[in-house]
């Protein structure tokens, strides 16, 4: 069945089985392997992307029910060579271990950050709940959005835990 | 994991909907949340999917007196209402459903109609009396919750009708809501969950009381037993624990336990739950 998407700006039109689920879609239909396949099941968040501005996990929709839709994963969130603030904030509080959870966390991290600028730490932890993280007890991850959510306010971010 | 293969369609219309339902005898699906796991899983293989989810209509709460909820309207649609009135126990309990990301594609229609016995919000909607709407092409007929929710995963819901729609009424002039749940912290479905709205008098007296609960029962249940716990006295920590006891009695043994959370553990946290929500109800009945 014929699905036609934008894809990080792009327009893609592709012929789908109905039972291709959207994650399959973006990775071997359209190469972009960015976004993982972690659990699917449902509860790691690995394979978290923007569906018309909404994070959703791309492993429990199917393609077809994405048909029209506006598609942003990793790949599109970097403007050229310079990183989006929260990608910025994953590099500077060393955010990330493995590394694998990383595009998940940051996509629910900007959708978080999209709809509130100025989250208490408690509303992170909350943002990030359907993500999974196994390497860092989510607390570098916790000051990476918080590095994030300062710089997108146009302010200093707070100094590392290692500063202070 | 992929599904076994199936058809897909999308309706435009309701009637479409059901026309396509009654050609293919496939199965409606909206946000999909419930069945695109079971389907990848393969505890269920439907040859036909229906999409309903372009369904606009069905979208978005509209406050008459009470509130219709339509039944495409997603978890974080109703965590986030703002209308003056709308039960608190429903905003909390969408709020509390699965992570962000399952709240922004789940619909409270496709979550009611799977009739989960752990999930949240057919508990809410059996305390708060909720109407459900349900359509086919002979017209609409309006089940009550305490009615539609018949057994693990079973619903009144026949198979030529589409939920399209849950009533509740308002809150406010002394009465309060709330519902509190015990979570697995990996599904975050209800392990023991409750839901009580009560009606406070002038002096804080107690002149109504529901409890329902959820989660540990094959299906949302009101518990009788508790108003007379509760009815005629103040919600004092002693009286919510009162009828903490007296749901852990009511429910007896039918209660569902898995390898994460046994019968017993299950029933001993009910109570602690049913008191909280008690307690969270009396504090917003103003």
């Amino acid at each position: 069945m014929e699905v036609s998407l934008t894809v990080n700006g792009r327009a893609v039109t592709s012929d789908v089985e109905p039972r291709t689920l959207l994650v399959h879609f973006i990775r071997e239909h359209l190469r972009l392997t960015g976004t993982h396949v972690g659990c699917e099941t449902g509860y790691c968040g690995a394979c978290t992307v923007h569906v018309d501005g909404k994070a959703v996990k791309s492993c429990t929709m199917f393609a077809v029910q994405a048909d029209g839709a506006d598609i942003l994963t990793i790949e599109g969130v970097a403007n050229d060579d310079v990183l989006h603030p929260v990608q910025e904030g994953f590099w500077e509080r060393h955010g990330l271990q493995c590394g694998f959870c990383t595009p998940g966390m940051i996509m629910s991290s900007i959708a978080l950050l999209e709809a509130n600028r100025t989250p208490t730490e408690t509303e992170i932890r909350h943002g990030i709940e359907g993500n999974l993280c196994r390497c860092t007890g989510y607390h570098n991850i916790v000051r990476s959005v918080q590095y994030a959510a300062a710089v997108m306010r146009g302010e200093e971010p707070p100094p590392p835990d290692w500063e202070t | 994991m992929y599904p076994r293969p199936f058809e897909y369609v999308r309706a435009g219309s309701v009637e479409e909907a059901l026309d396509l339902k009654s050609k293919t005898g496939g199965r409606f699906i909206a946000g999909g949340h419930s069945l695109l796991p079971m389907m990848k899983i393969r505890v269920t293989s439907p040859e036909t999917l229906v999409d309903i989810g372009r369904l606009d209509d069905l979208r978005g709460i509209s406050a008459n007196g009470g509130f219709t909820i339509g039944a495409l309207t997603t978890h974080s649609m109703v965590a986030s209402e703002g209308g003056n009135g709308f039960p608190a126990a429903l905003k909390e309990a969408a709020g509390m459903i699965g992570d962000p990301q399952v709240r922004n594609r789940g619909t409270v229609g496709g979550n009611v109609a799977h009739a989960d016995p752990a999930s949240d919000l057919p508990t809410v909607f059996a305390a708060l009396g909720a109407t459900m709407t349900a359509t086919s092409k002979g017209g609409t007929r309006d089940i009550g919750a305490a009615d539609f929710f018949t057994g693990l995963f079973e619903s009144a819901l026949n198979d030529d009708e589409l939920l399209t729609a849950i009533e509740v009424g308002s809150e406010g002039g002394g009465r309060g809501s709330a519902y509190a749940k015990l979570f697995n912290p990996a599904s975050r479905y209800a392990v023991a969950g409750a839901c009580a709205v009560v009606d406070l008098d002038g002096d804080g007296t107690c002149t109504s009381c529901t409890v329902a609960v959820g989660g540990l029962t094959p299906k949302a249940t009101v518990l009788g037993s508790l108003a007379s716990a509760v009815v005629g006295s103040r919600i004092t920590e002693a009286t919510a624990e009162a009828a903490g006891q007296a749901a852990r009695a009511e429910v007896g043994d039918d209660v569902m336990g898995d390898v994460y959370a046994g019968v017993e553990y299950r029933r001993d946290m009910l109570g602690v739950f049913v008191a909280r929500a008690l307690t969270a109800a009396a504090s917003r009945a103003v």
